[in-house]
């Protein structure tokens, strides 16, 4: 068996007549962050959800920790997952939405704890427990029992930050975390990121934070028009970009880098 | 008109809450039912559910409560009047309440649904403990309308035989010949009632936690 976290082979998915992605190769190492960069519309949710299983690649296959997601295998062929099968192969997975997705009618402790009184059935005062101490490690306690209106866009994301890792799992998936938030409120869910990167969680991170993608990512994958056009080291892809339409995306950010420092 | 009639009908108005709000609330769960029947996917179970929204919609209350209390019996079912008002409340009121909730369950943001099934909840749970809520929220204020509106047509349960306000109304206008007085304090107490619903309804409105942003 691979050490991979994730394994995507020859994937491909179309909405429509529109293809979105093409034919991707990918393995994501344990114990790793990988940073998924590109364009908008390059098809990142898309590659990012088809890992979860919130899209169905229409080829190809995707293994987490060497399991299959989505499809399996059987004796007539490539038949879906069932329903438990499929909540089986994403409990090793948390999920970080751009828009939060809290859920407004539960404090954030009722959101952190949500999952392991209803799916691991603990008691709400065992549950509760577990959550305040996911809520402390994103800063959050002091907050744990207000609702997500009275929240920050910051700490509404670090609250999902900690609703994802309730359940323990070993992968995180992070789709553009911090786009949705004011510029100032970036940095401390940023720093929540960069703390699970350093304690060893395995992560994939849809981002245009060229910074974090650079200083945290051990891998950086550009998705260009549904293709893996570059899958390399921050430094080979910062440092010295051989692809024409990856140094033309990265000039975009350099030029509004510059902009914003005048 | 003396203080003694008043509280007759004091007395009865009891008899009006009680029916009311045990078909408010029964009617409301049934429209949740209905509600699962139709995101089930299951044809038969949608359908079900349509032709039941469609009927109890289509046809006057009064009809709907006379067609209840004289088909009762007929299939061997005899039941005490209260019972049959009940009935015949909930079943028409869980037809409108399904039809509010409706717009709440179609509102509810796909996102998080999504983070609910990333959460391990199966289809069921997300249903219970994050569509449910949600689209209650969203549609409190066209459900506390319909629990008015039941309130006041509870007053058409007289016909299968039940004391509440209206009927003590009509007893009390008919033996003491002073129909003016005693309608008059009737509208006066189902009037005050309603007040204090609509009241009630807009502090909890305040009061309840988050709805999702737009
Ligand atoms: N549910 C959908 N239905 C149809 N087209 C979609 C859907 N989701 C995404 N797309 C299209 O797929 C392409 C890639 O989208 P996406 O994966 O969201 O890109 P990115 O995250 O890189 O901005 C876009 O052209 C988008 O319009
Ligand atoms: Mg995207």
């Amino acid at each position: 068996m691979t050490d991979s976290a994730i394994s995507i082979k020859n994937v491909s998915k179309q909405f429509g007549d529109t293809v979105v992605l093409r034919d991707i190769n990918l393995e994501v190492p344990k114990g790793q962050v990988s940073c998924l960069i590109g364009p908008s519309g390059s098809g990142k949710s898309t590659l990012l959800r088809c890992m979860a299983f919130l899209e169905q690649a229409n080829a190809g296959t995707i293994l987490i920790e060497g399991e299959p997601v989505g499809f399996v295998d059987g004796p007539n062929g490539r038949r879906r997952q069932t329903a438990a099968e499929l909540r089986r192969a994403r409990s090793k997975i948390g999920m970080v939405f751009q828009q939060f997705n809290l859920w407004p009618h539960m404090t954030a402790l009722g959101n952190v704890s949500a999952s392991l009184r209803r799916v691991r059935k603990m008691s709400k005062a065992e549950a509760e427990a577990i959550a305040m101490r996911q809520l402390e490690k994103v800063d959050l306690k002091e907050r744990a029992h207000h609702y997500p209106s009275q929240l920050s866009g910051g700490q509404q994301q670090r609250v999902a930050i900690a609703r994802a890792l309730a359940l323990d799992p070993t992968i995180m998936l992070f789709d553009e975390p911090t786009s949705a938030l004011d510029p100032e409120l970036t940095g401390e869910v940023l720093n929540v990121m960069r703390t699970l990167a350093d304690e060893g969680m395995t992560m994939v991170v849809v981002t245009h934070e060229i910074g974090f993608a650079a200083s945290v990512g051990n891998k950086v994958c550009f998705l260009d028009h549904g293709k893996l056009l570059f899958h390399d080291t921050p430094e080979k892809v910062f440092a010295a970009p051989r692809n024409p339409r990856l140094e033309q995306f990265l000039d975009t950010y350099l030029d509004r880098g510059a902009f914003l420092v005048q | 008109m003396t203080w003694y009639l008043f509280q007759l009908l004091l007395q009865a108005s009891l008899m009006t809450i009680f029916v009311s709000v045990l078909s408010i609330f029964a009617g409301l769960g049934f429209a949740v039912l209905l509600s699962a029947m139709r995101m089930s996917g299951n044809r038969v179970l949608f359908g079900g559910a349509g032709l039941f929204i469609s009927f109890f919609r289509g046809v006057p209350l009064l009809v709907q409560l006379l067609l209840i209390f004289n088909l009762l019996p007929v299939i061997g079912i005899t039941l005490p009047s209260l019972a049959t008002a009940i009935i015949g409340l909930s079943l028409s009121t869980a037809a409108y309440q399904a039809e509010n909730l409706r717009g709440g369950f179609e509102g509810v943001p796909i996102g998080l649904v999504e983070s609910a099934e990333m959460a391990g909840f199966s289809r069921l749970q997300t249903f219970i403990y994050i569509r449910t809520p949600i689209a209650l929220r969203m549609t409190f204020p066209a459900l506390v309308n319909e629990a008015i509106l039941i309130l006041k047509a509870s007053s058409l349960v007289s016909v299968v035989g039940l004391v509440e306000l209206t009927k003590m109304a009509q007893n009390l206008a008919a033996s003491t010949y002073q129909p003016l007085p005693i309608f008059a304090s009737a509208g006066l107490i189902y009037l005050v009632i309603n007040l204090i619903v609509a009241f009630a309804a807009r502090r909890a409105e305040d009061a309840l936690p988050g709805l999702p942003a737009k």
